[in-house]
């Protein structure tokens, strides 16, 4: 197994955007522009980041090994398959289709090449204002939650399975060859995104050597969406190996079978994948703060900052699938993706509720080649606040988990554990609250800090299916926002149950949803009126002031 | 103490330390569960490692149990033996409807054995899931298997049930006395320097359950 990691990250390694989102800190804008610099819109931490930059998709897209990065788009057009595969692989995928879901499909797919290397909005490329009819787009979101299947394939480049989300062993191996056959179309691109497109279906294929991870969805994703949830899942494989152990493995025995090492972990997976559909998190890859008066929010971090050890590089407390305190290693920053694999991990096993647990883990982006050693464990049985120590030495546990009683202690001195538990009770606001009536919901994110607010989902999103249509709707505005080749900056969407209007700016992502009554103008001065609403709540929605050890 | 309370000054803490081994899903999670909480939960699947603590009190010391319960999953291997450094004592769990899962258990002893002289440590051999007698696949009576290859090997041996609640506080209390029997003279040091020394625990109970 690989060594422990020291904290730090060397200038080589991959992931982009290593510099801390904290650039240029001018006046705090009362009522937030367009022009409005990253660094000052509403949530933008006052003393710098706490997580590093991400640029979304980039991010997540960019090698381990950096290599394909540097190619030009045309390098890799160059690649793209031939007619006479893609032939093959319209047969091969009428087969496959057939096996998944037991009838033919007619299959006038279009075929699409990856859409890789180009995934940055090009700014000459956007279109400032658009209209979307939701006549014209009635059927892509009404369809986004009825059809809600997506199959997951992971398996290794020699074709032997690894993981699928629903097919048993048996439905599987029958299905890889079929799966293999596509991939070998990969072959000449060994970080390349594909896609098919076929009546109803899309096939998204992300190799990620010496993995290939296969998404064949009925959800009305784009391509470049589902590829970034299948990243997540390739992270999610090497928070519990490593990228470094993955290889040496595959680099001894091409032929390894994976799930050996990955057995117990698939409800991980699973796990994920059910997150994904549900959390706005992923798809904003940003992170949920607890609402929480900052006076305490400060208490409780500066309770885990003094509750230290050497060996510590971060502390989170969490509540849910929501961030209560963050506290790290000077210079020592984390990516949201990772934290969001911990959020994963915790909320995959009710047995962190028992007892303390200490388990090695990698957070890929951070540094894909080394574990640390979480201790992770609830502060109190009827509270849900988890706490997680990460820890570069494994033999530290007694070390860290007299952190934990540290801790507890400082809160309890602090007087402040009344106060969570009043927090706790309500761990989300309503939308009320902002005071404009035709709104129904938001998602607001500082892309400076990572962090994004987002009320309960109430009336009429109550049941399971109306709440995923409308994760759906911001899914599509969304992917419409991002992309690659024609980035819109404002979208306003007009459909029978629901007006929605997303505005993208540098410094901030803005998706309201509100009433079908409401009309533009309407829906315009509400955005002025939430901004203005955030910028005044925006301490108790965000942190502002992330603190080091 | 991180119970919150105090044992009184005049009156030793010893710290007493039980690891449980064996095949995923064999129920050492569920054993462990049972005998600090007294509660059963159908599902409790542990990540790496779990570590839970039972104070015990006594008239003239407290004991400190630290109860190691491991994942078992190959990827954690490596990180195993770190578990059962310093450790009093340790169950090795088979599930009673899975004859492959003793073949593992018998496995861990080797390690053990390996890692542990003779008396170093207190070795106990749980069937568990006695509930499912119906289902069972290892024989409670027969030369190779169970009960007689841990007579053979001179471990402890019980059949366990975490979810009816069948001797699951006797396993653990019959390896801590037995432990104070072969260790009366010796104290082992961990890393923080906490010595342990023996402790008469509840009587020993009856090692072999009617079937
Ligand atoms: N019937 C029965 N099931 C049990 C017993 N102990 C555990 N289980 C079940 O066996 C499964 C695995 O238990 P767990 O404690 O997680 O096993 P571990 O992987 O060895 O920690 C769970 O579904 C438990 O509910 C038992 O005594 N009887
Ligand atoms: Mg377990």
């Amino acid at each position: 197994m690989a060594a422990d990691v020291q904290a730090g990250r060397g200038g080589e390694e991959p992931g982009g955007g290593l510099a801390p989102g904290d650039g240029q800190h001018g006046e705090r804008a009362d009522s937030p522009t367009p022009g409005l610099a990253q660094g000052t819109e509403p949530g933008a931490g006052q003393e710098g980041a706490m997580f590093v930059h991400t640029r979304s998709y980039e991010d997540l897209t960019s090698p381990e090994d950096g290599g394909a990065a540097a190619r030009s788009p045309e390098e890799r057009r160059g690649e793209a398959a031939g007619p006479s595969s893609m032939e093959q692989i319209s047969k091969d995928f009428s087969e496959l289709s057939t096996q998944l879901t037991g009838m033919a499909l007619d299959l006038e797919e279009e075929m699409r090449p990856g859409k890789e290397g180009k995934l940055e909005p090009a700014p000459q490329a956007a279109r400032h204002d658009s209209v979307l009819s939701g006549k014209e787009e009635e059927d892509v979101t009404m369809d986004a939650w009825r059809m809600h299947r997506k199959h997951v394939f992971v398996l290794s480049e020699a074709g032997k399975p690894v993981y699928s989300r629903y097919g048993s062993e048996e439905a599987l191996s029958s299905t890889m060859g079929v799966m293999m056959a596509l991939v070998s179309f990969l072959e000449a691109d060994k970080n390349a995104i594909r896609s098919i497109h076929a009546d109803g279906y899309k096939v998204v294929f992300v190799r990620r050597s010496p993995l290939v991870l296969v998404a064949v969805a009925r959800t009305r994703q784009s391509e470049q969406e589902i590829a970034h949830e299948l990243l997540y899942i390739y992270y999610q494989i090497l928070s519990l190996l490593t990228w470094t152990q993955l290889n040496h493995i595959f680099q001894q025995k091409q032929n390894y079978d994976l799930r050996r090492l990955l057995a117990g972990s698939e409800r991980i997976t699973d796990n994920l994948l059910d997150l994904m559909a549900h959390d706005p998190s992923f798809l904003m890859g940003a992170v949920r703060c607890l609402p929480l008066a900052a006076s305490v929010r400060d208490a409780v971090s500066t309770s885990l900052q003094q509750a230290k050890a050497k060996s510590l590089v971060f502390s989170i407390l969490l509540s849910g699938n929501q961030l209560v305190s963050l506290v790290r290693k000077k210079d020592q920053f984390l990516h949201p993706i990772d934290l969001h694999l911990l959020f994963n991990l915790i909320s995959s096993s009710s047995s962190f509720r028992e007892g303390e647990a200490w388990t090695p883990i990698c957070l890929p982006k951070f540094n894909s080649s080394g574990f640390f050693h979480a201790h992770i464990s609830y502060l109190e049985q009827e509270m849900d606040l988890c706490l997680l120590l990460v820890s570069t030495d494994r033999e530290d546990f007694f070390t860290v988990s007299d952190c934990k009683r540290r801790f507890q202690e400082r809160l309890r001195r602090r007087g402040v554990h009344h106060a969570l538990q009043e927090a706790l009770r309500t761990p989300f606001y309503s939308v009320a609250q902002v005071g404009i009536p035709d709104l129904r919901h938001f998602i607001y994110k500082s892309k400076s800090s990572g962090l994004f607010t987002s009320p309960e989902i109430e009336a009429p999103y109550v049941r399971e299916e109306e709440k995923e249509r409308l994760l759906g709707l911001y899914q599509y505005l969304h992917s419409r926002a991002h992309n690659s080749s024609r980035p819109l900056k404002n979208i306003y969407f007009t459909g029978p149950r629901e007006n929605l209007l997303a505005w993208v700016t540098s410094a901030f992502e803005l998706y309201i949803c509100y009433s079908p009554l409401g009309t533009k103008a309407g829906a315009i001065s509400a955005v002025n009126k939430l901004m203005k609403w955030i910028r005044k709540e925006e301490d108790r929605l965000f942190i502002l002031t992330p603190q080091t050890y | 103490g991180d119970q919150g309370h105090e044992p009184p000054r005049h009156c030793p803490t010893y710290i007493y330390k039980v690891v449980l081994l064996g095949s995923t899903a064999v129920g050492k999670s569920s054993l462990a569960y049972r005998y600090v909480k007294n509660d059963f939960q159908e599902s409790l699947p542990t990540v790496g490692c779990s570590f839970f603590t039972k104070i015990i009190r006594m008239e003239s010391a407290t004991v400190k149990l630290e109860i190691w319960d491991t994942a078992g999953q190959e990827k954690y291997h490596s990180v195993c033996h770190l578990y059962y450094r310093g450790a009093h004592a340790a169950l090795l769990v088979y599930d009673i409807t899975n004859k492959e899962t003793l073949g593992r258990a018998k496995q861990w002893l080797k390690e053990l054995e390996k890692e542990f002289l003779h008396d170093e440590i207190v070795i106990a051999l749980v069937g568990n899931k006695m509930d499912l007698a119906e289902e069972r696949e290892v024989p409670l009576f027969s030369s190779q298997e169970g009960e007689e290859f841990a007579r053979s090997r001179s471990l402890l041996f019980a059949e366990t049930s975490a979810k009816s609640n069948h001797q699951v506080k006797d396993v653990f209390m019959a390896v801590g006395k037995t432990w104070g029997k072969h260790e009366a003279s010796q104290a082992w040091t961990g890393p923080l320097g906490r010595g342990c020394c023996p402790v008469a625990l509840l009587p020993p109970s009856p090692s072999a359950p009617a079937a």
